[in-house]
């Protein structure tokens, strides 16, 4: 059974990778503008749609396909912020729930009128097929390069906010949005260009996520409680704790699945309660 | 009244508003003969979100996670109908006991924290009770649902019909019997501290108000009610399927509540008439443009009409007394 | 004929009763047609509409009139309150359709307290058809298509299977099915896993699939979705290459979905009641009805042939009572029934008026007109095994 340990650890980082892609946005949204946006698994959703209809309909190759997917995601996101989400932000939670939870619905039916309520079938390139033995494990190529991908995203990020003057301005206005105001710091603007990119990132997972967790009109909703989970288990706002919270959600959830496949979906949750019970404020603050 | 009391406590006097609702309901039974089944799920809905009310409308409280209570308290009445508890009174009190346990052992978890936390909690809950009852198929029946159930004839004497008649108006008394202790506990000084507890947690220690305690009584008090609810919709359909328990019920019920308007106590009840009248007739033109224009309407509120119908309705009529008042 | 016709319809008129509009006969139909099985209820339907397309819409001088209901999904009270509706409002006949078991088995009790034939054109599980003295189904049941794969597997050198069923009871119904007859059969079930119906991937099951090394996996779930994901997961994890087999019963190479599913589905050996493939003259005339009901290209499924044969059960029986429905007597006719399907030779048990019919063993292919699943061996005449023992 142990023989079985380092493939299913791989698949479970893999899993969590994703996860965390699809989750960061929503996480820096929340932490910065203490904002819950329960419709954040719509962005997600627009990224795989449009990986799919670039793909099957103007025969753009997979890869080419995924900064496009970025894009379309981000630019909703931008849209959005401006128009509709900006004017929420001192708004109650229970508004907040019900503006996302709306605009999910809206995104849900408006994805099952376009393209009906069946899965989306993608074809990967070839070379993303198949296995390979890395270091005496079968690794799934595809989850291999989710990986890779993945890592280097986050080290992008890292970079961004620990040695970039907008991750400086991000991260002040996270800590304390009044006082960086006071400071001179532009936080709308903070504020739009991270939903913007959180957008975008999450768009992104959801095309690299087809593959794995499959697409169709109820993915918002099929996933949210994932993303809700990463985000709160890893503390709104913070990238270490965020994929900290994915990796452990990830890896548990296969661990799970493949030694007690009769309570597998129990873990993840009953991991959740454990975790909040813990860390009432998420990982990264760590316990009360 | 003898002396006046010292803190105005709110007026219990009925208005005619709320005599006109419930004359209304009562003349249903005459007025739309056919319809009586639907009539009835529309009361036992607005039971259900008369407890969420409680907790959220007066206490503040979001909650994702509600149909926990209501799929425990259906399954309770279902499996003692099932095997030989058929008597439908006390397998309402049974339910209302079970909720009220389940309530009573999340709430230490439920209630505290942020709002995004007891959000988690409260969806996780709710998520984790569904898997459990469909792991636990041999008990519950799991996806195929708990059948077979043999609800006895109510008091005896009124046998739950085809056409849905016992049903309507056993759903009704219910209603109305849980409507009246609700109303009596939000017009009491426990009910105005739940009031001073959402607008405000931190302020109430320096009264002297346990937050903790408070609100830990309200969620269990609501579960009860949840679970009373639940058992209701077993026993007038002698069925429990697995979806009593899942998500969709708890976010349909959520947004019920804020259509109606929460924190009025006959917002629930409104909204539940409205968002199930409107979508058993969209939803057979086609499903997809009700969940659309019902995605709509919750964002299109949110920046219009706060307070729901029932808010905006007591907004109109404050406006129209200012307006007779000049 | 025509004074057959003049005479049914005259005393029609002349014993009109009540809001039953004399001249139609109504059939109730409740199915899913919205939400993620809208795929259901709407092959049933179009299966309807090719029967009607081919023999008219009127039968013993009556019009036959079809009242759809969506259930929306798993949602037991409200097939319930759609089923009292058809019966308290419309007078109908007969209620018909139910995609999914729990929707049937809520539905089950009304048949029995309005006297109503109820004609099942899906929903699987073997206890619906003991429910109520007054169901009928022409579907199938999960055991009765599952036991042959077991007894084709154990002839054909499979000796060892690892078995992936989704976790809910018809899930069960296939497990329990496939490990009794297999191992009966000298066959050894290496493993069991249970996966959730929810689930978004399927990877670390097929992994403790493959590292049990088996000669095949049986796999059962939900027809569609569910489908492609898991097959997915299988050719990725390289079990095909390891030479390791895939069978269970058709719902996992689904004809609705099978074209979308593309190559990674050929050479999936499985076992089922209907295949659009079928080669005969009642499936030939079968498929270009539904094309022409339907749209050129649509290709009908084992659902859309069960509402084929309901409605075509319908219709016999309204001609054999002359178009007055009473439900005892429709009952009678129903059981012993026996229709030439375009699936092949049915007929309905007269004791538990369940369906009884010839599974096919089948295999992936391609052929001209795309991914078919080809006929190569059968077990004829099956009754359904998961009736409780008398």
């Amino acid at each position: 059974m142990f023989a079985s340990l380092p493939g299913v650890l791989f698949d479970g980082v893999a899993y969590g990778s994703l996860l965390f892609l699809m989750s960061i946005g929503l996480s820096v949204t929340m932490g910065l503008m203490r904002f819950i946006n329960l419709a954040h698994g719509a962005f997600a959703m627009l990224g795989g749609y449009v990986c799919v209809v670039g793909m099957a309909r103007l025969g753009v190759p997979f890869l080419l396909m995924l900064p496009l997917a970025f894009i379309a995601a981000a630019a909703a996101g931008a849209v959005l912020e401006r128009t509709l989400y900006r004017r929420l932000y001192r708004r109650s939670p229970l508004d907040q729930v019900l503006f996302s939870l709306g605009l999910t619905l809206m995104s849900v039916a408006g994805a099952t009128y376009v393209w009906g309520s069946g899965q989306q079938p993608v074809h990967l390139p070839g070379f993303l097929l198949g296995q390979v033995r890395v270091l005496g494990v079968d690794v799934g190529v595809y989850r291999l390069f989710l990986v890779a991908l993945v890592g280097a995203i986050t080290a992008a990020l890292v970079l961004l906010v620990r040695r970039t003057r907008f991750g400086a301005r991000i991260r002040a206005s996270v800590d304390d949005a009044q006082a960086s105001a006071g400071l001179g710091i532009n936080v709308t603007r903070v504020f739009s260009v991270t939903f913007t990119l959180g957008s975008g990132l999450a768009g992104l997972g959801g095309a690299l996520a087809i593959d794995v967790l499959g697409l169709d009109p109820t993915f918002p909703l099929k996933y949210l409680v994932y993303f809700l989970l990463v985000v709160v288990v890893g503390g709104a706002g913070s990238i270490a704790g965020t994929l900290a919270a994915s990796l452990l959600l990830g890896v548990f959830d296969v661990s799970g699945k493949y030694y007690v496949p009769a309570v597998g979906a129990f873990v993840i949750y009953g991991l959740m309660l454990v975790l909040l019970l813990l860390f009432p404020g998420g990982l990264r603050r760590g316990a009360r | 009244m003898s002396a006046a009391p010292a803190v105005a406590l709110p007026d219990a006097r009925w208005r005619p508003a709320e005599v006109a609702f419930w004359l209304a309901a009562v003349a249903a039974i005459f007025v739309f003969p056919g319809h009586l089944v639907l009539g009835s799920q529309v009361l036992i809905t607005g039971l259900f979100a008369l407890s969420l009310d409680l907790i959220l409308g007066y206490a503040g409280i979001v909650s994702l996670g509600h149909a926990a209570m209501f799929g425990a308290g259906a399954y309770t009445a279902g499996l003692l109908a099932k095997h030989g508890w058929g008597e439908p009174l006390s397998g309402l009190l049974a339910a209302a006991a079970v909720g009220a346990v389940i309530a009573w052992a999340t709430s230490f978890i439920a209630v505290r924290g942020e709002d995004l936390t007891r959000l988690m909690v409260t969806l996780g809950i709710g998520l984790m009770l569904y898997e459990a009852a469909n792991q636990a198929a041999s008990v519950t029946g799991g996806v195929d649902g708990l059948s077979d159930m043999a609800v006895r004839d109510l008091l005896g004497l009124f046998p739950f019909d085809l056409a849905g008649r016992t049903a309507y108006v056993y759903s009704l008394a219910v209603l109305f019997a849980v409507f009246l202790v609700c109303r009596r506990i939000v017009r009491s000084p426990f009910g105005l501290s739940l009031r001073g507890i959402r607008d405000g947690a931190r302020r109430m220690p320096a009264i002297g108000s346990p937050v903790r305690r408070r609100l830990i009584a309200v969620y269990t008090v609501a579960g009860a009610i949840a679970g009373v609810a639940g058992a209701l919709l077993a026993q007038t359909t002698q069925f429990v399927g697995l979806e009593v328990l899942g998500f969709s019920r708890s976010a349909d019920l959520l947004i019920m509540l804020v259509l109606g308007g929460a924190g009025w106590l006959y917002g629930g009840l409104v909204g539940a008439a409205l968002f199930m009248i409107a979508q058993s007739q969209l939803s057979s033109i086609n499903p997809v443009y009700w969940q659309f224009w019902l995605g709509l309407l919750l964002v299109a509120m949110v920046f219009a009409a706060r307070g729901g119908v029932v808010g905006a309705a007591a907004a109109a009529r404050e406006r129209l007394l200012r307006r007779a008042a000049r | 004929m025509n004074l057959v016709k003049t005479i049914a319809a005259v005393a029609a008129l002349l014993f009109a009763q009540g809001a039953r509009a004399e001249g139609t006969i109504k059939v109730g139909l409740v199915a899913e047609f919205s939400g993620p099985f809208a795929g259901y209820g709407k092959q049933i339907h179009n299966g309807i509409k090719a029967y009607m397309k081919q023999h008219g819409d009127t039968v013993a001088g009556k019009k036959v009139e079809l009242v759809l209901k969506d259930t929306t999904g798993p949602s037991p009270e409200i097939a319930k309150r759609l089923a009292q509706d058809l019966i308290t409002h419309d007078k109908v006949d007969f209620i018909a359709g139910f995609g999914l078991t729990p929707n049937a088995l809520a539905v089950a009790p009304l048949a029995t307290q309005a006297k109503t034939p109820m004609i099942i054109m899906n929903a699987a599980s073997s206890i619906i058809t003991t429910k109520s003295p007054y169901v009928a189904r022409f579907s199938m049941t999960l055991p009765q298509v599952t036991e042959p794969i077991a007894l084709w597997g154990a002839k054909n050198g499979v000796k060892r299977v690892f078995t992936i069923v989704s976790d809910y009871a018809p899930g069960l119904d296939a497990e329990n099915a496939f490990v009794k007859s297999f191992s009966s059969q000298g066959g050894e079930v290496v493993g069991s896993v249970r996966v959730p119906l929810r689930n978004p991937d399927f990877a670390p099951f097929v992994q403790r699939a493959k590292d049990a090394k088996p000669d095949a996996v049986f796999i059962f779930v939900p027809a569609g979705e569910q489908g492609i994901a898991f097959v997915k997961a299988f050719t990725e994890r390289g079990l095909r290459q390891a030479g390791i087999k895939l069978i269970g019963p058709g719902d996992v190479v689904d004809d609705d979905v099978l074209e979308a599913m593309g190559d990674p589905t050929l050479g999936i050996i499985t076992t089922h009641h209907y295949s659009a493939a079928h080669d005969s003259p009642e499936n030939a005339a079968f498929r270009k009805a539904y094309a022409e009901a339907n749209g050129e290209g649509t290709r009908p499924n084992f659902m859309a042939v069960a509402g084929y044969d309901g409605i075509a059960a319908i219709y016999e029986v309204a001609k054999k009572l002359d178009g007055k429905i009473d439900a005892d007597r429709a009952m009678e006719v129903i059981k012993g029934l026996k229709l030439n399907s375009p699936r092949g030779p049915i007929r309905i048990d007269p004791e538990t008026r369940d369906i009884v019919q010839t599974v096919y063993v089948r295999r992936v292919e391609r052929v001209k007109g795309g991914l078919y699943n080809v006929e190569f061996d059968k077990f004829p005449d099956v009754k359904d095994p998961g009736k409780p023992a008398n």
